[in-house]
C-alpha cells in the first residue's frame, strides 16, 4: 500500500514539475517578446475599430457605478466604443441604477427575465455589430489603456480573442491576498499559454474577441455556468488562435471570504472538469494543439495530484492522531520534554522532499515572474505565503465537492454566486 | 507545437529528478555512515567493558560499577527504526538491524555477568515484538518501555524483532521458548512475561528499578531514601 501510494506520488510530482518546466522552458525561449508597457505609457492606434463591451448585471447595485465609470475613462474614441448593460433579471436596485447611464450616448441599457450570465451576454451580441466584442463582470473595473492595448494585439490577423491580466483589486485580508499572489501567477502563466497556443479560457472580465468568433461559431453558452471557457474551447477545437496580454490591466474585486470563495472556486473547477468531459475529444489530438495535449491534461493532473496529496496528508495525520491516542491511552499524558535537540540525522531526505522543495521554487519563481508583468517589478511579500497556506488548506475541498459535483452533474449557479457575493 | 518542446522538457524533468534522487543517496548513505560509526563506537565500548570486566573479576565490584556500559544503544536504536521507515528496507539497513540485534546481546551478556557476579537486582529486560503482523499490542508495549526508560534512563530495554533473521536471536527465542503467537513477550529476571503489562506491572515486576531514579527526583519523592546502584 505504502509503495504504491510512494510510487503513484513521484508521477504526480514528476507531472507536476514537468507543467512548470514547461511553462519555464516557453519563458525563458519568448521572454523578449513579452511587452510590459509602462504604466503612463499611452498608446496610440493608427485606427481604432468599432467595439462593444457587454456588462452582465444580477443584482450589482453596489459595483456598477464604478464599473461603468471605468468603461467611460478608456483612452478610446467614444465613437467607436459602445457599452452594453443587461440587467439579468436583477432584485436589488440594479436596474434603477442602470437607468441613470441611459442618457450617455455611448451607452444602451436592456433588461431581461433572469437566464444566467451567457443568455446577458447572447442578448447584447444580437444588439451589435462592432467589429469587437467582449464583456466586463460588474465587480471589475479596466485601466484607462487596457482597450487599446488588446485591440493593438489584434493587428495580427490569425488573433481571434485576447484575454487581458486579472488583477485582485485592494486585497484586504489574507484571503484575498491570497489571491492577489494566484492572480498574479496567473499572468505569467495565461501569457505562456498564450505563447503556446493553449489558452482555455477567456474570462468573463474583459477578454475581447473579433465578433466573427461568434457570427462563425455561435452565441455564449450556458456551459456549466463557465461559459467563458466553453467558448475558449470551442475557439480552439475551430483552430482560432487566442492570446494573452499582459499589460491590459482588469481589476477585479475577490472574493473576501473562505465561504465566498469556496462557491466561486467550486463554480470554476466544476465548469473545468464538464467542460474538459464534454471536449474531451480534443485530448491528446495533434489537430488540435496544445489546449488538447497540454492545457486539459496538465489541469486534470492538477486536481488529481492536489486531491492524492491531500488524501496522504489526511491519512497520515489520522494515522498520527490514532497513535498518539492509543500512546496516552496506554502510558497518560507524557510530560517529560528533555528540550528540541537538533539532529540533522532526523530531517527527512527523502528525494520527494527535494522535488517538492523544486516545485514550490518554480511555483514562487512563477508567481515572480507574473508580478513583474502586473506591477513591473519582481516583488517578494506574505502574500505568497498566504497563497501557499491558504489554497493548501481550502482547495482540496472545493476540488473533492466539484469532483462530487461533476460525476452527480449537481450545478452550482451563477446568480446564486452573485447573490451570495453581493449580500451587503 | 513540436514534439521536440516536450522532449526537451521531458529530459529537463528527469534531470531534475535525477539531481533529488541523487542528493537524496548522499544523505541517505551520510545516515548510515552515522550509524556504523556509532555501531563501531558501541562495539569498542562493548569490548572495552568486557575486556574491563575480565581484569577485574577477582576485584571489588565497585570498580566494575563505574565502568561505562554504552548508553548510546537506545540512540542507535531510535536512529535503525527511522531509517527502517524513511531511507527504506534496503539490504544495508537489514544488516545495520542485525548488528545492532548484536550488539544487544552481547550487552546483555555483559549486564547478566555483572549482575550474577556483583549480586546486583536486575534492570534490565529482553523484549520480543513484531513488525510482520499487525501487532497492536506491541506498539503499545513499546510506548511502555520507552516511558520508562525515559523515567529510568539507566533501564535497559533489549528488544528484538522476532522475525529477524539471525541465528543469534533465534537462539535466544529458543532459549526463553518465546512463541511468535504470544507476542510481545518479555524476558524479566530471567522468566518469560508474555502479553501487554502496563507500566505499573513492569515496574512491579522489576522492584529494583526504582533504585535507578535519578538522584533528585528520589529526593523529591522520598528524601530518606538514597540511591544503591550496586550491592556489595
Amino acid at each position: 500500500m505504502e509503495s504504491f501510494s510512494t510510487s503513484i506520488n513521484y508521477i504526480f510530482a514528476f507531472l507536476s514539475v514537468y507543467i512548470q518546466v514547461f511553462l519555464l522552458y516557453t519563458f525563458l525561449e519568448r521572454r523578449k517578446d513579452i511587452v510590459v508597457r509602462k504604466d503612463d505609457e499611452k498608446l496610440v492606434l493608427p485606427s481604432y475599430p468599432t467595439v462593444t463591451i457587454v456588462v452582465p448585471c444580477y443584482n450589482e447595485e453596489n459595483t456598477i457605478s464604478r464599473t461603468v465609470e471605468s468603461l467611460l475613462s478608456l483612452e478610446y474614441p467614444k465613437d467607436k466604443l459602445k457599452i452594453i448593460l443587461v440587467d439579468d433579471g436583477s432584485k436589488d436596485g440594479t436596474w434603477e441604477l442602470i437607468k441613470t447611464f441611459s442618457i450617455n450616448p455611448q451607452i444602451e441599457i436592456y433588461k431581461k427575465e433572469n437566464g444566467g450570465k451567457h443568455t446577458a451576454m447572447n442578448l447584447a451580441l444580437e444588439k451589435t455589430d462592432s467589429m469587437f466584442v467582449g464583456g466586463l463582470d460588474a465587480d471589475s473595473f479596466v485601466h484607462p489603456q487596457a482597450l487599446v492595448r488588446i485591440i493593438q494585439m489584434f493587428d495580427d490577423e490569425e488573433i481571434m480573442a485576447v484575454s487581458p491580466s486579472i488583477i485582485v483589486h485592494e486585497p484586504k485580508n489574507i484571503i484575498q491576498k491570497a489571491q492577489k499572489a494566484e492572480y498574479d501567477m496567473s499572468v505569467y502563466n495565461k501569457k505562456m499559454f498564450g505563447f503556446l497556443g493553449a489558452i482555455h479560457v477567456t474570462p468573463g472580465p474583459f477578454s475581447i474577441f473579433r465578433k466573427k468568433v461568434f457570427d462563425d461559431l455561435g452565441p455564449y453558452r450556458k456551459a456549466h455556468n463557465t461559459e467563458d471557457q466553453e467558448i475558449a474551447l470551442r475557439m480552439q477545437e475551430a483552430g482560432y488562435r487566442i492570446d494573452h496580454c499582459p499589460d491590459a490591466y482588469v481589476h477585479t474585486v475577490s472574493p473576501h471570504t473562505v465561504a465566498k470563495l469556496y462557491r466561486q472556486r467550486l463554480r470554476w473547477i466544476y465548469g473545468f472538469i464538464k467542460n474538459a468531459f464534454d471536449y474531451r475529444r480534443l485530448i491528446f489530438r495533434k489537430k488540435y494543439g496544445p489546449v488538447g495535449t497540454f492545457t486539459i491534461p496538465s489541469g486534470m493532473v492538477s486536481i488529481i495530484s492536489i486531491l492524492f496529496i491531500s488524501v496522504i496528508i489526511l491519512y497520515n495525520f489520522i494515522t498520527y492522531l490514532v497513535d498518539k491516542i492509543i500512546e496516552i491511552r496506554t502510558i497518560g499524558f507524557n510530560t517529560t520534554f528533555d528540550g528540541l535537540h537538533f539532529d540533522f540525522f532526523y530531517f527527512n531526505t527523502k528525494a520527494i522532499i527535494f522535488v517538492t522543495i523544486v516545485l514550490y521554487g518554480m511555483v514562487m519563481i512563477a508567481l515572480l515572474l507574473g508580478r513583474r508583468m502586473a506591477e513591473g517589478k519582481y516583488r517578494i511579500s506574505m502574500d505568497m505565503l498566504y497563497f501557499v497556506f491558504v489554497y493548501s488548506l481550502i482547495a482540496p475541498f472545493w476540488l473533492l465537492k466539484a469532483i462530487w459535483n461533476a460525476i452527480w452533474s449537481k450545478e452550482t449557479s451563477w446568480t446564486l454566486e452573485r447573490r451570495v457575493e453581493n449580500k451587503p | 507545437m513540436d514534439k521536440k518542446r516536450y522532449i526537451i522538457v521531458f529530459f529537463i524533468t528527469l534531470g531534475i529528478f535525477s539531481v533529488a534522487f541523487w542528493v537524496s543517496n548522499f544523505f541517505s548513505d551520510q545516515k548510515i555512515e552515522q550509524i556504523k560509526t556509532i555501531q563501531d563506537k558501541i562495539s569498542i565500548d562493548i569490548l572495552s567493558s568486557e575486556t574491563q570486566f575480565s581484569l577485574l573479576q577477582e576485584l571489588s565490584c565497585k570498580d566494575v560499577s563505574n565502568t561505562a556500559l554504552s548508553n548510546e544503544l537506545g540512540t542507535l536504536a531510535e536512529k535503525i527504526e527511522y531509517s527502517e521507515k524513511n531511507i527504506g528496507s534496503s539490504e544495508e539497513i537489514s544488516d545495520l538491524k542485525k548488528f545492532y540485534s548484536l550488539l544487544q546481546i552481547k550487552d546483555y551478556l555483559l549486564m547478566k555477568k555483572i549482575t550474577e557476579r556483583c549480586k546486583m537486582d536486575s534492570v534490565f529486560v529482553l523484549y520480543f515484538y513484531t513488525t510482520e503482523s499487525n501487532c497492536g499490542e506491541c506498539t503499545k508495549q513499546g510506548y511502555v518501555l520507552t516511558a520508562l526508560r525515559e523515567k529510568y534512563p539507566e533501564f535497559r530495554v533489549y528488544s528484538f524483532d522476532y522475525n529477524i533473521d539471525l541465528s543469534a536471536v533465534k537462539t535466544l527465542i529458543s532459549i526463553y521458548d518465546v512463541e511468535d503467537t504470544k507476542l510481545p513477550a518479555m524476558v524479566i529476571n530471567g522468566k518469560l512475561v508474555t502479553g501487554f503489562k502496563n507500566v505499573e506491572e513492569v515496574e512491579k515486576m522489576l522492584p529494583a528499578l526504582k533504585d535507578l531514579l535519578p538522584e533528585e527526583e528520589v529526593s523529591e519523592s522520598n528524601p530518606s531514601k538514597s540511591i544503591k546502584p550496586v550491592k556489595e
